[in-house]
């Protein structure tokens, strides 16, 4: 294969994000191409029809399922009050009556003369799309969705749980190599976007939580941790939904970001002074990932407050970048796998030959130069390219 | 159970075929091989790969295709696209030219998340237990099972419907003649949800309906307009038999017209395809089958991938089909470790390690799924981990392989004592004959005694077995090209395809190790030598037999040991060797290790240093 090598993470200064921002179902489109747009913008509406509630009506009042039609009060299509009578026997003996009542508020949308059954639906729910970030509608893509284009920095984690949420940026360490405690955070990080350095612990995890901080950004977790706070094993890499236990049972939404892994591992420099440099300014932070089929990294969005009107030219989800050709010389590469999971260096050959490694398999490696000067020879599927200028 | 993989039904005329190229577009790879005549033989000649290209930016998966046949026209010399035109038919490219051209193309396909499905019927244990088989068995992923006695409230029922998105639905329920009720009731549920179907907004959801035949008019009022309607045979007519291939077809239709249809790029390799393309566990089914049946064998297929696992098994003539959406090596590894817990990963790796590293190691497996094992150790890992995961998917195939629940038997005294019943599992591990694994953590373990043990280790076979892997992964391409040329399928599958590890020989029982299992004598083909010993319970022995040596067997167990034909009889057996050789194990059936740690330690290294697992320690 042409490319033996993991996609790299984009941490990048000046970049074009294009979200495709789709409804569900075909609803209203309630923005134009060219309008400007807040994370918070309402951009598109909705109506989720209601829940459906059964209720046997032949089998409460005791009649054979084709008779049930004789027996309603309310008209298929009418709409219903809770504990509104919808069907009734007429006994001879009136304190032998049987009276069916609707168990919501809605509209009894159908009698089945063969089952005997009554289908009541509660309202439709009005669902709202977001913007999510900060940017220029760009296109409208008829009773689904459209697109918002924003001129900003980004930074791709490569795991996230939690979904869409924006807030001011800070800092809860001074360098990528600390960890962030419990003790860093105060109540004044309510709602907002706090940057970790290399770890943080369950109790720091909570605590956010408590607290109302709006997202947390680190280098790693333990996975034993991710388990105590969502109160479950994660078994795969799909998330964008969960909400977080706090006091045994309450669950609060917030959203996580890994940039690195799993493990107490020093969050990238690079990563780390860009946080840095936009401490202060709103972000928008997505945790859902997915790493099978349309692969989708967790990410921190910094619109740009003056942007310069660079155009993008791709379509679609994403920043707009070219292809990479590959991996070049002179890469910065983060390894990804053990022994020296974490560590992040610069490529410094590229041999083409297959070479056999510990395990007897034969693979293809590059040697990677480690900040200590010492250089390294790793399998080429065991690292990543720190993308972005 | 009647069901067999379908075959498309689509003619396919012309010249005879020398030279095919065939593709299979997954998720993540789309890779091609070259077929070409040899003689009277065919034999696959070269392969190449690309990145599957369904997803953004190029949404167009052609064009991982074109790159994957781009590399095989590198490495053959062969010229097969003219642009993006496949040269059809195969000629000499003239004096001193390379040759051009092939006869056909066939593809199948799992992007996209591959098929997936929700199946409905009447009584979860029978009709929608059938209809769950006819859905695996055509290369599905089954997302929910409804049935009227699932447990879940009606509201309950349509919440689900209406949130799981499928590529289409499978509505059975009741015998012809038998309940009208319930399949009726099934099908207000799913017009009351209106489900919609996972790729695009603008298409009505296909719907196959092949349940009691009396209820189909009213079928067709409920959801005729709501759905994509097709009605074809009750896939349960009567209560003692499955009639599953009708239903199996239709969703193989569908599949091309509906589903792939709507996937980015496939309506242009629909028409490049000499055959309808199949969803690739249909394809490798067919294969399975087809080996099954022409060499009269009961087997068990595995495909262990990132994601999923799937299972065949051909027992009796009777092929089904299982997978294991949840289970896999590198996207949901972390998944096999909280479905089988940490000890149970932990008893097969050679070493201790802390449970934190070792959870968070398996996590960053499942964030960085395209990475490899550096060292042993973590190869010893995720060879630990890969027995788990073949052990469970195991598990799920053998609790749904089985015969028809609800179905009067007539039984004998010894029947009642054996506590046996309708619907027991058609898996059984004695009348094996072969196993087939599949997916890269077996074909591309750096030692081929190493997919052996792991298969050993995870499925437990009793008595004589014999073992194989797929070398490169081409059975789906071999499962598309059984339905147009057998023969040429069945030529690249033998020499090209399957890689016969050996035999395992196990025998049944326990005992204290060091203590007598079987006596056995070896009488080699070829003039060799013949061997004779003693098996001792524990002990682990291989013996050398190359894959072109034959062997006879004679097993004389102790008086608590069985092999197959009861305790303390002997047998005698014909056995084949392979790229490992003979395994005796003496471990003992069931395999039990020990429990007090440091036992299972000194095991674990007696056992790896007696088949040379890893090298150097252990």
């Amino acid at each position: 294969m042409g490319h033996a090598y993991t996609p790299g993470l984009m941490v990048t200064e000046r970049t074009i994000v294009r979200k495709r921002r789709l409804l569900p179902i075909p609803g209203q489109v309630i923005v134009r191409v060219g309008d400007r747009v807040q994370s918070q913008t309402v951009v598109a509406r909705a109506e989720l029809a209601g829940t459906v509630h059964v209720v046997n009506v032949a089998n409460l009042l005791g009649i054979a399922p084709d008779e049930v039609r004789e027996y309603l009060v309310k008209k298929e299509g009418q709409e219903v009050r809770q504990d509104d009578v919808i069907a009734e026997n007429k006994p001879l003996i009136r304190w032998l009556k049987t009276e069916v009542r609707s168990p919501i508020n809605g509209k009894l949308e159908s009698v089945s003369t063969l089952t005997g059954q009554a289908l009541l639906r509660e309202p439709p729910r009005s669902l709202e799309l977001l913007a999510y970030v900060d940017g220029a509608v760009v296109e409208v893509h008829p009773a689904q969705g459209l697109t918002v284009e924003t001129e900003c920095s980004l930074v791709q984690g490569i795991f996230g749980i939690g979904g869409e949420t924006w807030g001011e940026l800070v800092l809860g360490v001074k360098s990528p190599d600390e960890s962030l405690t419990a003790g860093r955070l105060s109540p004044d990080m309510k709602g907002k976007i706090v940057v970790g350095g290399a770890f943080l612990d369950a109790a720091c995890m909570k605590r956010s939580a408590e607290l109302g901080i709006a997202g947390l950004v680190v280098g790693g977790i333990h996975d034993e941790d991710l388990r105590e706070l969502l109160g479950y094993d994660l078994g795969v890499a799909i998330t964008g939904t969960e909400r977080v236990l706090i006091d045994g049972k309450r669950r609060v939404p917030l959203t996580l970001v890994l940039t690195e892994g799993f493990g107490s591992i020093p969050m990238a420099a690079k990563t780390f002074q860009l946080l840095a440099h936009h401490a202060g300014q709103k972000v928008s932070v997505s945790g859902a990932t997915q790493i099978r089929a349309g692969v989708l990294r967790p990410e921190i969005i910094i619109p740009k407050e003056s942007p310069s009107h660079l155009r993008g030219e791709g379509r679609g989800e994403g920043p707009v970048a070219g292809e990479r050709a590959g991996i070049r010389l002179g890469d910065q590469v983060r390894i990804i796998r053990d022994p020296l999971f974490g560590r992040i260096g610069s490529v410094a050959g590229l041999p083409p030959d297959l070479k056999q490694i510990e395990t007897e398999s034969h693979v293809r490696v590059l040697e990677v130069t480690l900040s200590d000067n010492t250089t390294v020879v790793i399998p080429r599927a065991n690292v990543e390219i720190i993308e972005g200028t | 159970m009647t069901g067999s993989a379908p075959v498309p039904d689509k003619p396919v005329a012309g010249p005879p075929l020398s030279v095919i190229i065939a593709t299979d577009c997954g998720s993540t790879t789309t890779k091609a091989i070259l077929i070409e005549k040899k003689g009277d033989g065919y034999r696959q000649t070269y392969r190449g790969e690309a990145p599957t290209t369904v997803e953004a930016p190029f949404e167009d998966v052609t064009r991982g295709v074109l790159n994957a046949i781009a590399e095989v026209e590198e490495l053959s010399g062969r010229k097969i696209l003219e642009g993006e035109t496949m040269i059809m038919p195969s000629r000499s490219g003239g004096a001193g030219k390379p040759p051009v051209g092939v006869d056909i193309y066939i593809s199948t396909s799992s992007a996209g998340g591959g098929l997936q499905m929700m199946v409905a019927g009447a009584v979860k244990s029978m009709t929608a237990e059938s209809a769950q088989r006819a859905a695996l068995g055509a290369g599905a992923i089954v997302m929910d099972v409804l049935a009227s006695n699932d447990g879940r409230l009606p509201h309950e029922k349509i919440e689900r419907i209406r949130s799981l998105r499928p590529d289409m639905i499978l509505l059975s329920g009741g015998t012809d003649g038998g309940t009208v009720t319930h399949v009726v009731e099934m099908a207000e549920y799913i017009a009351a949800a209106d489900p919609r179907p996972r790729l695009g907004m603008s298409y009505r959801l296909p719907l196959i309906y092949a349940g009691n035949k009396d209820a189909r008019d009213r079928v067709k009022g409920i959801l005729g307009e709501k759905t994509a309607l097709v009605i074809t045979e009750n896939l349960r007519p009567v209560l003692e038999r499955e009639n599953l291939a009708p239903a199996r077809q239709k969703i193989h239709d569908l599949f091309l017209e509906h589903v792939m249809a709507q996937a980015p790029g496939y309506k242009k390799l629909i028409e490049w395809t000499g055959v309808p393309i199949m969803p690739t566990p249909a394809a490798v089914g067919l294969i399975m089958e087809t080996l099954a049946r022409r060499e009269h064998l009961n087997l068990i297929g595995v495909d262990i991938g990132g994601a999923t696992t799937d299972v065949f098994s051909v027992f009796g003539g009777v092929f089904n089909r299982t997978v294991s959406a949840n289970l896999g090596m590198s996207y949901s590894v972390s998944n096999v470790l909280a479905e089988a817990g940490l000890d149970n990963i932990m008893r097969w790796v050679p070493f201790t390690i802390e449970e934190e590293t070792l959870r968070n190691r398996i996590k960053n497996k499942m964030i960085r799924p395209t990475t490899i094992p550096q060292t042993l150790d973590e190869l010893q890992i995720e060879q630990a981990i890969a027995r788990e995961a073949l052990r469970l998917a195991l598990m799920h195939h053998k609790s749904l392989a089985t015969g028809l629940k609800g179905v009067q038997q007539e039984r004998t005294i010894s029947d009642i004592f054996e506590q046996r019943a309708s619907g027991e599992t058609l898996i059984d591990m004695l009348t094996l004959d072969l196993i087939v694994g599949s997916g890269g953590i077996l074909s591309h373990a750096p030692r081929r005694v190493q997919s052996m043990i792991m298969m050993v280790d995870a499925y437990e076979p009793m008595g004589v077995t014999e073992l194989s892997v797929d070398s490169i992964f081409m059975m789906p391409h071999l499962g598309v090209l059984s339905s147009v040329n057998e023969q040429a399928a069945t030529d690249v599958f033998v020499h090209d395809c399957l890689i016969y590890l050996g035999t395992c020989v196990a025998p049944i029982g326990q005992g204290k190790d060091g203590e007598r299992c079987t006596d056995f004598e070896i009488a080699f083909s070829g003039g060799r030598s013949p061997e004779k010993g003693t098996l001792a319970f524990g002990e682990l022995r291989l013996i050398p037999l190359t894959l072109e040596e034959r062997a006879k067997i004679e097993l004389r167990p102790a008086r608590q040991v069985s092999l197959g034909e009861g305790k303390g009889v002997p047998v005698t057996r014909d056995v084949r060797g392979g790229v490992v050789g003979l395994l005796l194990d003496g471990r003992g059936r069931p395999l039990q290790l020990p429990g007090k740690p440091e036992d299972r330690l000194a095991a674990l290294t007696r056992w790896h240093q007696a088949v040379n697992l890893y090298p150097g320690k252990s």
